[in-house]
């Protein structure tokens, strides 16, 4: 046992705490399995699903209209992964927030790190950003991989538009964890967290753009708008925003889920 | 040192705390004691911040819980010995804890030393027994290296030798200064280990008083007698004065230290006894006895030879 300390001076910056909780948080994600899996689900069904569809439009391709052939978007067609692939983003997004409520650490946590901003934060952005860098990963990934399917047909990241919605493919992933979290901080638990998003994010945008007054509302939905930057080449019937405006509609949704989740975390008794 | 004052916590309709004032010392071991539901864990987890009181005020070393800086070198807890993930290791759970204190990682070790877990360090935590698990528990909270040590129900689910450990544990941290409380609903548990006693029972304040005062002033004591000739017996004890109830088994028992005069009384009068003994109360009594009015969880039977203040129970339901 060690003896007790006299008083040790500490001085311990704002920075220096922010620094402690993020070193944290890390080796908190690094050292669960769900981490692994749920990240490496994501980079499999994206490329997976992305190179199959690739390879499928190629060998369509003669026998398809000529009108979808000249709006062609070899792009987009490699991220058809991503509607499948986002899911297991989000069951990434919840399980790193709602692993502290259902394990209880949550209290050991808050007793470690009272203050309930810099956790909750620090947490999402260490989550955040390892889910941006398997984002680029997997949005640069499907992309070559889904162009080698294409073939003749194949875009270049040089060719207009294509680099930002790569680079916007990878950002769309990162934001939909990150939208997660934030419901997941204000839901807490893991089956209520994913029994709301996963139909959201499965159903609603469908179930809306089947009818026509409800498509323009849909068109306002974190996926749908964020989905547009992923679109090198632009179509007929667009919605009112650019690419860069439809990633921001899907930024305030993330930004309002956040505050949703620190307002209650803030509010509530730990537990 | 912890300092309450006027700390209450209500859950809807519920009142958990109820204005709980008192101060837990440095250099002891202070015994939090209560029957299931009166309060314990919800005054600890309103210590740490986690749950937000009502009303009052709770400050640790003159200084609420979210303005410390690194609170894992002021105050270290022992809340739930489960509440950690099943799926990291003992290392990495003590790991990410010290990171976020500022605490040196060698500190881990130490810790996993000081507990004994350093040969399942990097083994998944939902393995642990119980008895390992809340060694994990205890390691978190030394790994600050803390003036402040707080336990809810330490020795809870730990073998003979775990608690014989604990016990030691927290007496050699209050011989080193530092300021320990800790809870239990056994009497008999504090009383070997703390030396004052804070008692509460419904939320509310019952004792607060030193475990040597305690036991002068609740351990009864009380002498048995048992004879073939109750009637001439009572008469006797009557006339010289000595009031006795009768206990379950048909013996007597007369308050204070009477079983001498009991018994000359007896021989004088030619009366047969089978037993005659001088009794002392156990603390567990007292302690029972303390709280009775107060125990939120009655058992259905009424059991055993006393029902200390049945009748006088709160009324909650
Ligand atoms: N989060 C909560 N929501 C509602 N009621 C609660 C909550 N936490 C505790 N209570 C109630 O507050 C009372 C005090 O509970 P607490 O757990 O603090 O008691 P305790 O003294 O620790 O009991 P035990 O010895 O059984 O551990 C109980 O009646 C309990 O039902
Ligand atoms: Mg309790």
């Amino acid at each position: 046992m060690t003896s007790v300390r006299t008083g040790r001076p500490r001085q311990t910056s704002p920075t220096a705490g922010v620094a402690q909780v993020l070193r944290s948080e890390w080796t908190k994600i690094r050292s669960v399995s769900s981490t692994g899996w749920t990240l490496s689900v994501a980079v499999v069904v994206t490329i997976g699903i992305g190179m199959l569809i690739s390879a499928l439009t190629r060998n369509e391709y003669d026998t398809m209209p000529v009108r979808e052939r000249l709006t062609l978007d070899p792009t987009f067609v490699s991220f058809a992964g991503m509607t499948l692939g986002q899911l297991a983003m989000i069951v990434f997004g919840v399980l790193v927030v709602t692993n502290e409520y259902s394990t209880g650490m949550i209290r050991v946590s808050l007793a470690a790190v009272p203050r309930r901003g810099a956790f909750l934060f620090g947490k999402i952005a260490v989550a955040g950003a390892l889910a941006l860098v398997v984002g680029m990963i997997t949005s640069f990934a499907t992309f070559f991989l889904g162009q080698a399917m294409l073939g003749p047909y194949r875009a270049g990241l040089g060719d207009p538009g294509v680099l930002r919605a790569v680079v916007g493919g990878g950002l769309y992933l990162t934001l939909i964890a990150v939208f997660s979290m934030g419901v997941a901080a204000m839901l807490r638990s893991p089956l209520l967290s994913l029994g709301i998003l996963m139909p959201f994010f499965f159903l609603i945008s469908n179930i809306l753009a089947a009818v026509d007054s409800t498509k323009k509302a849909g068109r306002f939905l974190p996926d749908q708008a964020g989905s547009r930057i992923m679109q090198a080449v632009p179509r007929a019937d667009e919605a009112p925003y650019g690419p860069w405006g439809g990633l921001g509609i899907m930024a305030l949704w993330v930004i309002a889920a956040l505050a949703g989740g620190y307002a209650l975390l803030r509010r509530r008794d730990a537990q | 040192m912890i300092e309450l004052d006027g700390l209450t916590k209500r859950y809807g309709e519920k009142v958990a705390v109820d204005g709980l004032t008192c101060t837990v010392r440095p250099g002891i071991v202070t015994g939090f004691l209560g029957p299931n539901g009166a309060g314990k864990s919800t005054t600890m987890r309103m210590i740490l911040g986690l749950d937000h009181p009502t009303a009052g005020d709770v400050r640790i070393d003159g200084r609420h819980y979210e303005q410390l800086t690194d609170p894992l070198t002021c105050i270290g807890a022992l809340l739930d010995a489960k509440a950690v993930h099943g799926g990291r290791s003992a290392y990495n759970h003590l790991l990410c804890l010290a990171q976020s204190n500022g605490i040196p990682r060698g500190r881990v070790g130490e810790v996993l030393e000081t507990v004994g877990l350093v040969a399942v360090a990097r083994q998944k935590a939902k393995g642990f027994s119980y008895g390992m698990a809340q060694r994990l528990g205890i390691a978190a909270a030394l790994l600050g290296d803390p003036r402040v040590l707080m336990f809810d129900e330490p020795v809870n689910g730990l073998d003979p030798e775990g608690i014989h450990w604990i016990r030691n544990l927290m007496k050699s941290l209050a011989a080193q200064g530092r300021t320990v409380f800790v809870s239990s609903h056994l009497m008999s548990e504090m009383a070997q280990t703390a030396d004052h006693l804070v008692v509460i029972g419904q939320g509310r304040l019952l004792a607060d008083t030193s475990m040597a005062e305690f036991v002068r002033r609740h351990a009864r004591s009380y002498a048995r007698v048992r004879s073939p000739q109750p009637e001439r017996l009572l008469d006797a004890l009557h006339e010289a004065g000595i009031t006795v109830v009768p206990a379950a088994d048909g013996a007597l028992e007369a308050e204070g230290d009477k079983a001498e005069r009991i018994g000359e009384l007896a021989a004088r009068h030619g009366i047969v006894l089978h037993e005659l003994s001088p009794r002392q109360a156990s603390l567990e009594e007292a302690f029972m006895r303390l709280t009775a009015g107060s125990v939120e969880y009655h058992a259905r039977t009424e059991a055993g030879p006393r029902s200390w203040g049945s009748g006088r129970q709160g009324g909650t339901a």
